[in-house]
């Protein structure tokens, strides 16, 4: 679909786009009464996450037809501290397993 | 040449000239707002895997989804009544637009009250910021310090929306400014959607 076809669908693709949401909200709660490893179950939770927030920045916040410099702008400084905060989960784990006295 | 004159011609033919991006000044200033925020949540929600992958004695404490889930289901459809006031606003509907606002605040009001609920059903099981009676202390305080900073974001909202929308209605604000609140009420929709796998799903009791 073209950002075009997106503007003239109007309240059509908003209501897609909500009951997509809806409906990625649900497979969450789906997913947290599986039988699966934590680790296992907090990707796939964050998989789905990064999906609806992805579906609701670029049609409800409207990023999809903004210019392309200042999407790439924004997703660049966005995903590149996201990224750069995970650089301590292996120390939490240390906590558990290897620092003296950690339980 | 006076030296304002020389400053004055300076910045007129700096590279400052016309709004950044082509985007109006007020919604480029929010994207912003929501670019810092969003690392505020984040380092919250990092700071809360952190501890809970390094304690052994995590507590679950949840053992229903259905207010959780009534209240995601409550947020996103309030999402979805601001795209429709910022359509008809768009349409030079006022009325139309000054209800589907209301209709937003509405909801946003409703899930604050379910939220303030769930607050209160766990501090009479005994939950505070620093302990509750299933593990680790550390529960409480990030539990009331994530969800805590989310309510503070949609009672802002609400507040917001009450104020832009009597405004708009009265001919001070304009399709602009329900478009740069949009942006914030779909933000703060947007952050629950982490919250809720992270804080509420991934502690259920099974």
């Amino acid at each position: 679909m073209t950002i075009t076809q997106y503007k003239s669908n109007g309240i059509r693709n908003d209501l897609i786009v909500y009951l997509c949401l809806l409906a990625l909200a649900g497979l969450q709660f789906v997913i947290a009464y599986q039988h699966i490893d934590a680790s296992q179950m907090l990707v796939r939770m964050l998989a789905v996450a990064v999906v609806e927030a992805g579906l609701a920045v670029m049609f409800f916040m409207h990023l999809l037809t903004e210019k392309r410099s200042f999407v790439m702008s924004v997703l660049i400084l966005t995903i590149f501290v996201l990224v750069g905060m995970q650089f301590g989960w292996t120390d939490s784990s240390r906590m558990v397993t290897g620092a003296p006295f950690s339980k | 040449m006076s030296e304002a004159d020389f400053s004055m011609e300076v910045h007129t033919t700096g590279l400052t000239v016309g709004p950044a991006f082509s985007i109006p000044t007020k919604k480029l200033a929010m994207w912003l707002f929501i670019i810092a925020d969003t690392m505020t949540f984040a380092a919250c929600l990092v700071a809360y895997g952190f501890v809970r992958n390094g304690a052994s004695d995590w507590p679950r404490p949840f053992h229903s989804i259905v207010n959780v889930a009534l209240m995601t289901f409550i947020l996103l459809t309030s999402s979805l009544t601001m795209l429709f006031a910022l359509r008809s606003a768009k349409a030079g509907d006022k009325a139309g637009a000054f209800r589907w606002i209301m209709i937003t605040a509405a909801g946003g009001i409703l899930f604050a009250l379910l939220h303030v609920r769930e607050w209160l059903a766990l501090i009479h099981e005994g939950m505070t910021l620093f302990k509750n009676p299933w593990g680790t202390g550390l529960f409480g305080a990030s539990f009331f310090s994530i969800t805590g900073l989310h309510l503070t974001h949609v009672t802002c909202g609400v507040i917001a929306l009450i104020v832009v929308g009597v405004r708009y209605k009265g001919g001070r604000y304009n399709t602009d400014d329900i478009e740069v609140l949009g942006l914030y009420w779909h933000f703060v929709d947007l952050v629950w959607m982490f919250v809720v796998p992270f804080v509420y799903l991934l502690n259920l009791a099974h």
